[in-house]
Parts: structure tokens; sequence; C-alpha cells
């Protein structure tokens, strides 16, 4: 019998065809990146390989490594096996990894949502026999509100506390998120400021042609009284710090899919939070995999056992990726999702 | 609805207690009255009675959201509140209702006379009109435990700044065993007092905790000093030839404690008494434990009132020949009781809570050592001047407990909490060695910081070694102190010992797990206090 197109090993996903891993957690020679997050885009690998629109984050977020860019819809031939990327709908440069040996396809999903969120390159559907999937929100009380209505709330929330003489914090992440955010609020409410890390990434996102709204970063010497009616966009780790009380009077704001919970919202101790992920909510993962036409399924990154479980009784092959993580989700990434 | 689900959101939304004051009281400005009932009930921990079981929503909700059980079940953990799983489970509702809170809570409590498929068909077809918020304040009116961080307290001083009406009368108004059927907003909250419930207690005054030494206090000459018995507080009200007895949680407890019917034999009509039930043997109390072999009954087998009977120890006098006394100084109001209870025989089920006599504080220090020889918690420090407050003011009155015990435990299973702490690991067993086996024999939710919790959460999810239902039992790598207030035997344990409120005092990371304490440790401990 012949190795299967992809296997899992204690270093992540592997492809024996080729030689190569997928999004490895520990170092390798050959790395294939789906996008720039920390637990997929790790440090210490010999060659890294990404899109070119992943790339330059990858780069600023890694330093110096050896990295090959590849276009959306290129194929790449890598020892037996035919390798492209394609997008995935969760940040800018995100994508999907299909790989074929042989005649027989496999998909490996990386981060991803269905939904167009109007910045990142939107998720394209691939046909495949295997299909390795993310299900970070993989239970039926995850569904996503529209973007719109979100959008409707976050500015309405930034035009109350603009009108209230209060400065809006809202904590997200800052590769894709709060990029993301930016687009989706209005600016005639007030300035934009930001925290370094997101201007960092909005700098290179920029350089590389993403358009974003005029933004200023909070440096020590910025005083707040100068830009009334401001919104702040912060990585969560920075709410409730020193930097944050030195905003004066605000309101914090939360955006994340864990959002849809009243217990973690609780929790959060934010004045807000808005339901928004880059993830696929429970219909989203269900209607991503039909269209796959995927008689295997592989579930990672969430809740995995739940997830595999429900699929196999739909009918569909599915199974676990055994990770590192345990099988569930962990609590760093719930600031990201 | 909609306005009630406005209010709740805003409540939720904020974690000041100004804003949720101020919605409160805007909103008790507004609704209609039997909104405004329902309201008050409701956050004051009265509900509709249960039409219809938790089993029945669940399989209800699984089948309209075309989700299997077992899938169901699955999240309601990861959510953390069953009400909250099936209001997101559903799809999104085809209609939208303008009808008031009342309407959807007489809906519910007109299902107990419907038949059962009927009652499926209502309950579908109100979760067809609500949006998520209703759907969840809908469904938690079934399935009960309104904790949406309004203290009866903070609602009490909304209603007082929308009536216009002190804020502890109202406080008094809303105590005792009303209920929406019982009584209307206007007879509770607006009318003339006359006929008021004779059986209505007074507000309880509770003590903070006192952390430091109690130098800072002033002049021991102005303070009294009681046990602080570890039993169950109790008000005792003689009023029209009946008697009464209030638990601190408003619980009606009268049946519970038939003894102390025998009060109305000894004292006047018109007398209400602030103190601690106690099992008694005679001439001292007896340990919690065979208290609450009376705690959760109704009705009292005969032997169990020879084994465990109990008797009021009154530290407070709250009304006297229908007086309330609550104004005037505990100086004078301690003089009265004494009067009172002065001369009672010995087989009187109550007796005066005596104050412990000192000069100095470094004195009391010493005899507050000796409380678990009394078989008391530690002291209560009360200003002699002080008037009787309600609810837990700052100031006058202070628990001076005693340190807790402590012992060093392995963990070994773990569970998810419920509410604000869903999805987190919160819940643990511990265990204590016994030779080269880990002998489980508490468990404790309390004590860590949401950090501690968060990274605990992080470890437990990849140090699973089994898991049985909602419980994992992980790898025995943790060392955690263990406080707890009291030890007794316990057959029905495998360790032979159970705690009285164990919470985790620290995280050990210091400590290698070989040398976590012995069950021989744990049952020292249990020689020496229990």
């Amino acid at each position: 019998m012949r190795a299967p197109v992809l296997t899992f090993t204690d270093r992540g996903i592997f492809c024996p065809a080729g030689g190569f891993h997928i999004d490895p957690w520990r170092p390798v020679d050959r790395a294939l990146i789906t996008h720039g997050h920390a637990d997929h885009a790790r440090p210490g690998h010999g060659h890294y390989l990404a899109t070119q629109q992943a790339a330059p984050v990858i780069r600023h977020r890694l330093g110096n490594i050896v990295i090959d860019t590849i276009r959306y819809g290129e194929t790449l031939r890598i020892g037996d096996a035919a390798v492209s990327f394609h997008p995935a709908g969760h940040i800018p440069g995100s994508a999907q990894i299909r790989v074929a040996v042989a005649g027989e396809v496999w998909v490996v999903s990386g981060d991803y949502k269905v939904a167009p969120d109007g910045l990142s390159e939107p998720f394209e559907p691939l046909p495949c026999h295997s299909f390795i999937t993310e299900c970070t929100f993989g239970l039926p009380v995850f569904k996503w509100p529209d973007q719109a209505k979100v959008a409707r709330d976050l500015n309405a929330w930034w035009a109350g506390n603009a009108a209230a003489g209060k400065t809006a914090l809202l904590g997200a992440y800052s590769l894709g998120k709060a990029q993301r955010l930016m687009k989706m609020l209005n600016t005639d409410i007030g300035p934009l400021l930001t925290h370094g890390a997101v201007e960092a990434t909005n700098a290179v996102l920029r350089a590389q042609g993403y358009t974003l709204p005029d933004t200023q970063q909070v440096t020590p010497d910025l005083r707040i009284k100068d830009h009334p009616g401001a919104l702040v966009i912060a990585p969560p780790a920075a709410l409730g710090t020193p930097w944050a009380r030195k905003l004066g009077a605000s309101s914090t704001g939360f955006a994340s899919g864990w959002m849809r919970l009243r217990g973690v919202r609780r929790r959060r101790a934010a004045d807000r939070g808005f339901v928004l992920s880059d993830h696929a909510d429970w219909d989203g993962l269900l209607s991503a995999i039909r269209t796959t036409g995927a008689e295997n399924i592989y579930a990672t990154h969430g809740y995995t056992d739940i997830f595999a479980r429900a699929l196999t009784e739909m009918g569909w092959n599915a199974q676990v990726v055994p990770t590192q993580f345990g099988g569930d989700e962990d609590s760093a990434e719930e600031a990201a999702a | 609805m909609k306005d009630f689900a406005n209010l709740f959101t805003t409540l939720d939304q904020t974690t000041r207690t100004s804003l949720k004051t101020q919605a409160l009281a805007a909103y008790f400005t507004d609704a209609a009255d039997t909104d405004k009932l329902w309201t008050i009930a409701l956050f004051s921990g009265r509900r509709p009675k249960r039409a219809v079981t938790t089993t029945q929503l669940r399989e209800w909700a699984a089948e309209k959201a075309g989700v299997p059980l077992w899938l169901l079940e699955e999240s309601y953990p990861i959510v953390g509140d069953l009400a909250e799983t099936i209001a997101l489970i559903l799809p999104e509702a085809a209609a939208t209702s303008d009808l008031p809170l009342s309407h959807w809570i007489n809906t519910l409590r007109a299902l107990s006379n419907v038949p059962p498929e009927e009652r499926k068909h209502q309950i579908l077809a109100a979760w067809d009109q609500l949006d998520a918020t209703e759907r969840f304040l809908f469904n938690k009116l079934i399935t009960g435990g309104f904790r949406i961080g309004v203290s009866q307290k903070l609602m009490t001083r909304a209603l007082a700044q929308a009536t216009g009406q002190d804020e502890a009368s109202l406080a008094h108004r809303l105590m005792g065993g009303w209920t929406p059927d019982t009584t209307t907003y206007h007879a509770l909250i607006e009318a003339e007092d006359k006929a008021a419930d004779l059986s209505r207690p007074y507000p309880f005054y509770l003590a903070y905790q006192l952390d430091d030494t109690p130098d800072a206090l002033g002049d021991p000459a102005d303070w009294q000093a009681e046990w602080k018995w570890d039993g169950i507080r109790g008000q005792l009200i003689l009023r029209a030839g009946e008697h009464h007895i209030w638990s601190r949680g408003e619980e009606l407890i009268t049946d519970r404690f038939p003894e102390l019917a025998r009060a109305k034999d000894f004292l006047p009509d018109g007398t209400v008494l602030d103190g601690e039930i106690v099992t008694w043997d005679g001439t001292a109390p007896m340990s919690f434990n065979t208290l609450q072999s009376r705690i959760g009954r109704k009705t009292v087998p005969k032997k169990l009132l020879k084994d465990a009977p109990v008797i009021l120890l009154a530290y407070d006098l709250l009304e006297e020949n229908g007086q309330d006394l609550r104004g005037t100084p505990l100086r004078e109001r301690r003089a009265h009781l004494d009067k009172l209870l002065a001369n009672l025989p010995p087989d009187a089920p109550l007796k005066p809570s005596a104050p412990i006599p000192f000069t100095n504080w470094q004195s009391l220090s010493d005899t507050r050592a000796k409380s678990r020889e009394m078989r008391a918690e530690g002291l209560m420090l009360k200003r002699l001047d002080s008037p009787y407050l309600a609810g837990r003011k700052k100031g006058d009155w202070w628990k001076w407990k005693l340190d807790p015990l402590t012992i060093d435990a392995v963990m070994i299973y773990a569970q998810q909490g419920h509410g604000r702490r869903a999805n987190l690991f919160t819940d643990f067993t511990f265990a204590v060695w016994q030779g080269n086996d880990l002998v489980p024999f508490t468990k404790a939710y309390s004590g860590l910081t949401d950090v501690e919790f968060t990274q605990i959460t992080a470890w437990v999810r990849k140090n699973t070694l089994q898991r049985f239902g909602p419980v994992r039992q992980v790898r025995p790598e943790h060392v955690f102190e263990i406080a707890f207030e009291g030890i007794f035997e316990s057959p029905r344990h495998k360790s032979g010992v159970a705690l009285r409120f164990p919470r985790m005092a620290r995280w050990r990371h210091d400590k290698p797990v070989a040398e976590a304490n012995t069950l021989d440790d744990l049952r020292a401990i249990l020689t020496a206090y229990a």
C-alpha cells in the first residue's frame, strides 16, 4: 500500500512524498506555512515557504529566516508532490495548502473563515479527497452575526463614547483582526490610534499594498487629550496595563468569536464584547467541508473530539489529528480567535 | 420582554454599580407594575414554578436545532449555562414579539395545566418569537438562577431611587415569604405598611472580615467581643402568638427547628432576636457536622431531635414589645436582651451568647486562640454604640476568625466551572498520600486568581490521563495548600474525613508531589480538633 499523502508526526503534518512539513511546531528542514500567526509560523526551520502576501509579516515576526514565496494558485513540485496555496479568508495572506501526489489530493485548511471580511483574500473552496480542517469553533452554539451588524454595533459604541468624552479602547489580535476592524470602523467618528504592536503590522501590510485607514501610534509622548473621541486598537494583553490606563477615562471593548459566550465576556470584564471571529463558525465549517467533496476529514485545533464525532454521525470518515495541544483549544488562542 | 432584555443587556455590559443602579431605577420608573413585581421577584431569588423539566428543554432544543442531543450536552459545559446553550443553539427566530415579561411568565405558569404535547408546542412557539437575549432570559425563567451581578441591595437602592422611598424600609418590605401571587407591586412597595406580614424579618446586619489585628479599632472599652459560633445565623420572631425563624438567606426555616417553638413559653409577644442556631449537648455547642444532619431536613425524626437538639444562642434584640430597637445602641439592646433572657430555666431552647470580658486587644487575641476548644470559628467584635444596620456595612461589626487549618494536597481530578468560569478548569479534587497511593479527601473550587485558573486550565488540557464524562483525571503533578475551617469524621468518604469550607490557599509551585501531606497528617488534625 502507498504511503498516505500526509501523515501526522510529533513535529506536525508531514508529506513523505515531498519531504516537507506544514505549520510544524518543532524545527524542521523545510516548512510550508499557512499564515503568520504564532501558533502556525514558528521560529527555527531551515527553509520557509509562504504566499507572497504572508511572507512579509512572517519575516517581520521571525527575523532572519530563509523564506521562499509562492503566488496563490501557482503549482510547485516538491519531490513527488504538487503543492499549491489558496486563499483561506482568515487574515491577509493566509492560505490553505493543497498537496497532490499521484492524483490523490489533500488540503490543509490552516485557519479559515468562509464569509468575506473586506480585507483578506476570500476563502476558495478546493475539491479534495482528504481535508484537514481546523475546528476552533466547531460547536453548534457558535454562529456569527452578520459583519455589517457588528460594524453598526461597533460604531454606535465608539460614537457613544466619543459623545461622552471617553476614549474607546478595543482589544484585538494585532495581525488580522486589528486591520479588519479598522476597515469596519467609521473614521468620521474620530481619530484611530494604535498600540505599537498593531502599528508595526499595519506598516508591513501597507507596504504590501493593503489599503488601511490612517492610524497614529500611541507613543509615550502622545497626549490623549489632543485626540478627543479617539478609538484605540491594542492587543488583548495590553488591556488593563499601565499603558492602557494612560488613555484616561475609557470604555473597553473586545472583538472575538469567544464573545459569543457570556461566561467569557464576563471573565474578560470588558465593557463590551463584539462577536467577530476570523475562524469559521459551525455552519461555515460544515459548508466548507461539504464543498470540498472530501470523504476523509481530519479535525485539528479546537473541540476536535466533539467535532469529529459529529461529522462521523453525519456520514464522513472523520478523525482527530493529534496535536501537541492535547486536542483542545489553548487559552492563548482565546485572544486571537 | 424587550424592555426586560434591554435592562438585562445594560446590566450585563457594565461592571459599574452606579450604571447598574441607574438602569434598574429607569426600569422601575417606566415598566408596568406586573413587570416590576416580577423583576423584583426574580432578582430576589423567586421564580415561577417549573412546569417543564430541563431534560425536556434539552430534547426539544436539540430537535429544533437539528443537532443530536449529545452534541447539545457536550456544548453545555463549554458554554457553562444551560439556558444560554439552548438560546445559542436554536435557529434564528422567525418572528419578533412585543409582549411583556409578565406575559411570558404567565405562559410558563399556565403550562402545568396543559397536556405535555401542548407544553412542547408552546415552548417552541415562544423560542420562535424571541431573539437570542430574550430567549436566554425566557429559558432562565424556567431553569432558574438569575445571577447577573445584581444584589438585592443594589436592586433595593434602585427601587428607592425610583420610588423616592427610604432604602432601609424598602429592604424590610422585600423580606419575607411573599411571591408575585400573594401580593401586588402596590401592596408590596407602595401601600401603607399596616397590613405588613407579621412574619416579616428585619434585614440581617452582616459583619466584615477583620484581616489585621484589632489595634486599629481604637479603645477596647468601646467594643464588645463574642464568640463567633459555627452554626446557622437565625432570626427568631415572636408576634401575634406565632413564632417564625428566618435564615440569613431569607429562608423560612421555622419547621426545621421545632425545639425553638417553646421560645413562646418564655418570651413575650413582640420580640425579635438575632442569634446563632447551634446543636447543644446541654453545656456547649456540638460540632457543625451534627448541625449538618439537621439542616437539610424539613421534618425531623424523634431520634434526631434527641441526638442533635438545637438552641438559639441570642446576641441581639431587634424588637421588644413590638418596638423596633434597631436604632438604639448595641449597649442598650444588649442590656434589654440580658434582662429578657435572665432567669430562663436550663431546658429553655435559648440562651444569651455571653459577651467575653477583656481589657486589651492582646488578652483578647489570646482568648481568640482558644476558639476551636469552644467550638467557635473565632470572635465577633461589635462597637457598643452601634445601631443595627442592614446588610454588610463596614465599621461597626467585625468577624475576627481564626486562621484556617491547612494541608498540602495533590490535585488528581479537574472539572470545568460554570457561568463566568465556563470553559475553565476550576473544580478540583485533592488527595493525600497513604503509602504509595493518593487518597482523595476533598474538592475545592475557590482561592486561585483568574490568571492561575487560566494556567492550570492549559495544563489540565495537556495532562489529562483519562476522562470520566466531564471529569478529567490529571497527572498528579501539582501541590496546593488547602485551607479549611473544620474537620470531621465521615464514614461516607474514602478518606474517612470531611472538611468544612475547603479552598485553595496557595499553589505550592515550590513543593514536589512526594512531599505533599499524608492521610496520617490529616487524621492527626482530626484528632486534635474534631
